[in-house]
């Protein structure tokens, strides 16, 4: 029987980086804006982009405005809030309890450089939309090319 | 008073039977909360996206149908980047036991919530029976 040495690897970050790349790939097979991704904090948010901002959405129907708190923290967003389901009558007996209440927090940390001065938020029908403008360096310029 | 902490729960996608949409994209079938009392059924309808002028209710014989249509908001040159969540219409069917009084049927529609009030027709209300002896 031969015995094969353990082969040692002169880079021992070798094995981590090829992880990495196949990380990479998977991302760039199936995202971004191909596949969906599950989340696990309430609530799911969809991320997109133009040249000049950086918009988050989030369903969060019946959370009134004074219940939401949207703030910019080094870089992050956070959303948090409550929702609220007022209580009914006495005397009623339900069928259906499908809607859930409570608390969320949720944190996402921005993939470009934003203007923290510049955030702007709105609810409408349910859905919050925030707006956050690209920092002067993380816009895009088109740098002419001089021929000689 | 609630502390409980929301849990992030995928909207549900309505199962596609006979009947084919004529609008592409994914369906969804809404969280609701329905109650009665002796008066009135009440239904609330968690549909996010959905204004007043997008909303189809109809009774017919005792099928109760919801659809929404939701309003996309977002600007044509924007491109997506991360998606936890897909958009589109909602669509839900009950069967109603009770007689309803179609005419003073109530629907309002307030950050995404619908909110829909189906009175009972005279006869359906439960009446007391007064049991005399004899």
């Amino acid at each position: 029987m031969a015995i094969v040495r353990w082969r040692t690897e002169s880079n021992p970050f070798r094995e981590l980086e090829r992880l990495r790349g196949g990380i990479d790939r998977l991302f760039t097979e199936f995202g971004p804006g191909g596949e969906t991704f599950f989340g696990r904090v309430y609530p799911a948010v969809n991320i997109s982009e133009d040249g000049k901002n950086c918009y988050i959405r989030a369903e969060l129907p019946g959370v009134n405005s004074e219940d939401l708190d949207v703030s910019f923290v080094d870089g992050s967003l956070v959303i948090r809030g409550e929702r609220k389901i007022a209580p009914e009558k006495a005397g009623m007996s339900y069928h259906r309890r499908e809607r859930q209440e409570g608390t969320f927090r949720r944190i996402i940390s921005m993939p470009e450089r934003v203007d923290p001065d510049k955030v702007s938020a709105r609810l409408q029908n349910g859905v919050l939309t925030v707006t956050l403008p690209k920092a002067e360096e993380a816009k895009p310029r088109k740098i002419s090319v001089k021929a000689s | 008073m609630t502390t409980k902490e929301m849990e992030l729960k995928q909207k549900k996608e309505l199962e596609r039977g006979a009947g084919e949409p004529t609008r592409t994209g994914p369906v969804f079938v809404p969280s609701v909360d329905i109650f009665e009392d002796e008066n009135e059924i009440t239904v609330f309808a968690d549909m996010p996206g959905v204004d007043s002028n997008n909303v189809d209710i109809d009774l017919r014989e005792s099928t109760l149908t919801i659809y929404g249509r939701i309003e996309r908001q977002e600007g044509e040159k924007e491109a997506s980047v991360y998606r936890e969540f897909n958009w589109g219409d909602y669509f839900r069917q009950f069967t109603i036991s009770d007689v309803i009084d179609q005419g003073k049927i109530t629907a309002k529609i307030d950050q995404g919530i619908l909110r829909l009030t189906l009175p009972k027709a005279e006869k359906a209300k439960p009446r007391k029976i007064q049991v005399s002896t004899g």
